[in-house]
């Protein structure tokens, strides 16, 4: 059958409880799939490009779901939707570079649809791979994108290792910036990740995006309330307002006092195969005041050591007007 | 009800069904569906088994539901109806609409949820029914273009402002920019003309109509 026919048949289950869930994962290890909104599975499976035996819907679960405000910020379960984030009353009191993220992701119809944790453990969206083509990260031995012929203009600036593709996530940038934990279950029990350390590149694991493993269920996400309040700037720049994924992202969150820089946590997506956190540019601003001087010393560092692909470099001046604002207009 | 997703637990074998089910042949599930009531029209008619019929081509998984997998009989709340229909699990709502309920107002443009021509209401809320799966919606009320006129045939305020306004133009996008006008005024009564843009822009339009949808969403919302 041509690819873009029907999806192929799978199994579907649909436990209504965390237990039952991780059971089933083990049960059918890589051959299961775990489904939430399904806006980025179904893609796949109906492009025939992935096709589980076992697909576990974890829709039912009532331990995945629910934003709730603790002694020490907010945690917000797994398969809390888009638009919930994006209105929550709580979150945009006290985190609206994550409201903001969730609501510039894709379409409402998508949004409603779709969950935060889906969008944090979404795949690449390099389209070579998502075509099916059997690049490296598909198992492959060869990356079409970063060919002589390869079109790359979406791809990545660092951090490259056989696959050139970014993050497409918005609300992962969001959640590095604030430094949030990422509760992570399976049938060991549970264990708590850095947002930062839960993405990973592919000199790390080409075949995957994040440290989860087959029988791993991302359970809640928990944000520390030190930055609850700061100041926060979020921009992302795509194609099209509606549905297109970041060229370039941006999202900063600084604590100030008069107009000297005291702490900054900044963050950008559409760069790298992971949200890149700007040590460089954190540690060059940190104690300077808020001048244009700091701007440009910022936005310089921010992409040292790009090395753009044959499309990309509209990408370095980009990210470097994002970075200025980002810290100017926080 | 056996098919309700708190009462058939994650692993509740299905008790019915199953025997009747596992011989069904192509033949008898095409027979069995239009025995049913369902009209498939003729140039559908090979997308309709590819997308809706387990034993076509290698589309299908065994027959027989394994153990603990959902049941493949659901009752489904469509426009109002409790709607008794056999789905397979990896169908999406679009294809169960038009192929199985012959509810063919909800198109299908792109079937990768970047178009919203299968915009329909579930639960008052906007999906796009081409990227939901149908066993994911047990208990809850589906609404599509067919469920909005009155019993007596008069329109939703929605479709007349759509009318008045001279709205579609080739007509292909128009239900599903009905239902995402519908649900945003159902939220928001008295939108501004941004808060509708915004509602809106998971709804492409190739015919460009986009203002006159924006003047017919403003008109039934001054008129709700
Ligand atoms: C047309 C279109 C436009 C888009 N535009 C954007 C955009 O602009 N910005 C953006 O950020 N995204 C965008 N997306 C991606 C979309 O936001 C994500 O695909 C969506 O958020 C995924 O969430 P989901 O719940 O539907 O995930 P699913 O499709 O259900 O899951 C996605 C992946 O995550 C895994 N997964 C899901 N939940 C868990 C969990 N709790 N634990 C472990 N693994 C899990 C699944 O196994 C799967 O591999 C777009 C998608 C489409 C189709
Ligand atoms: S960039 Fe990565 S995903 Fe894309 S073709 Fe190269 S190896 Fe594959
Ligand atoms: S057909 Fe569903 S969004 Fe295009
Ligand atoms: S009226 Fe033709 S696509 Fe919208």
């Amino acid at each position: 059958m041509a690819r873009g026919d029907m999806m192929k048949g799978f199994e579907l289950y649909q436990p209504a409880d965390l237990d039952n869930a991780l059971s089933l994962l083990d049960k059918f290890g890589e051959e299961s799939w775990k489904l939430a909104g399904g806006q980025d599975s179904l893609d796949w499976f109906k492009d025939r490009a992935k096709q589980p035996k076992a697909v576990i819907d974890l829709g039912g679960i009532q331990a995945l779901r629910g934003i709730t405000e603790t002694a020490d910020g907010i945690e917000i379960g797994a398969l809390t939707t888009l638009r919930e984030v994006a209105t929550n009353a709580a979150i945009n009191a006290k985190f609206p570079l994550l409201g903001t993220a969730a609501s510039r992701v894709a379409s409402p119809q998508i949004r409603n649809q779709a969950t935060l944790g889906g969008n944090l453990c979404q795949d690449a969206r390099c389209w070579y791979y998502r075509y099916g083509l059997d690049c490296y990260r598909a198992g492959g031995n060869k990356c079409y994108a970063d060919s002589p012929e390869g079109v790359n203009r979406e791809h990545c600036l660092f951090g490259a290792d056989r696959c050139v593709a970014v993050t497409p996530s918005d609300t992962a940038v969001a959640l590095v910036a604030l430094d949030a934990r990422m509760v992570v279950v399976n049938k060991d029990g549970e264990r708590e990740i850095a947002a930062e350390n839960f993405f990973i590149g592919p000199d790390v694991n080409i075949t995957r995006m994040t440290v989860l493993e087959p029988g791993d269920i991302l359970k809640s996400v928990r944000i520390p309330a030190t930055w609850a309040g700061a100041r926060w700037y979020f921009e992302k720049v795509a194609d099209r307002n509606t549905w297109d994924f970041a060229l370039v992202n941006v999202a900063s969150v600084i604590k100030l006092t008069g107009s000297t820089i005291d702490d900054i946590r900044i963050v950008c997506g559409g760069v790298q195969c992971v949200p890149r956190r700007l040590t460089v540019v954190e540690e060059v601003v940190k104690g300077s005041v808020r001048n244009d001087e700091t701007f440009e010393l910022a936005a310089q560092s921010a992409s040292r050591g790009a090395t753009p692909l044959n499309y990309n470099h509209f990408k370095i001046p980009l990210m470097e007007n994002l970075v200025r604002r980002a810290i100017r207009d926080a | 009800m056996s098919d309700d997703m708190n009462n058939s637990g994650p692993y509740s074998a299905s008790p019915t069904a199953v025997s009747t089910r596992s011989r069904t042949s192509r033949r008898n599930f095409i027979k069995g569906v239009i025995a049913s009531g369902a009209t498939v029209s003729a140039g559908g008619y090979l997308m309709t088994m590819a997308g809706c019929s387990s034993d076509s081509g290698d589309g299908g998984s065994a027959s027989a539901p394994a153990p603990g997998t959902v049941e493949r009989m659901l009752v489904l709340n469509v426009n109002g109806e409790r709607r008794t229909v056999d789905v397979l699990p990896q169908e999406t709502l679009a294809m169960t609409l038009r192929y199985k309920l012959s509810l063919t107002g909800t198109k299908l443009g792109c079937d990768r949820g970047e178009c919203g021509a299968c915009t329909v209401l579930i639960d008052d809320v906007a999906y796009n029914a081409c990227s939901v799966l149908t066993h994911t919606l047990r208990g809850r009320n589906v609404m599509t273009i067919e469920g909005l006129a009155a019993a007596d045939g008069s329109l939703h305020p929605v479709q007349q402002a759509f009318i008045d306004e001279l709205g579609p133009q080739c007509g292909f996008c128009t239900p599903g920019q009905v239902m995402s006008a519908v649900a945003l005024l159902k939220e928001n009564p008295r939108p501004s003309r941004q808060q509708a843009r915004e509602a809106m822009a998971g709804n492409l339009c190739r015919c460009g109509a986009y203002d006159n949808y924006l003047n017919a969403v403003m008109r039934a919302a001054r008129g709700a």
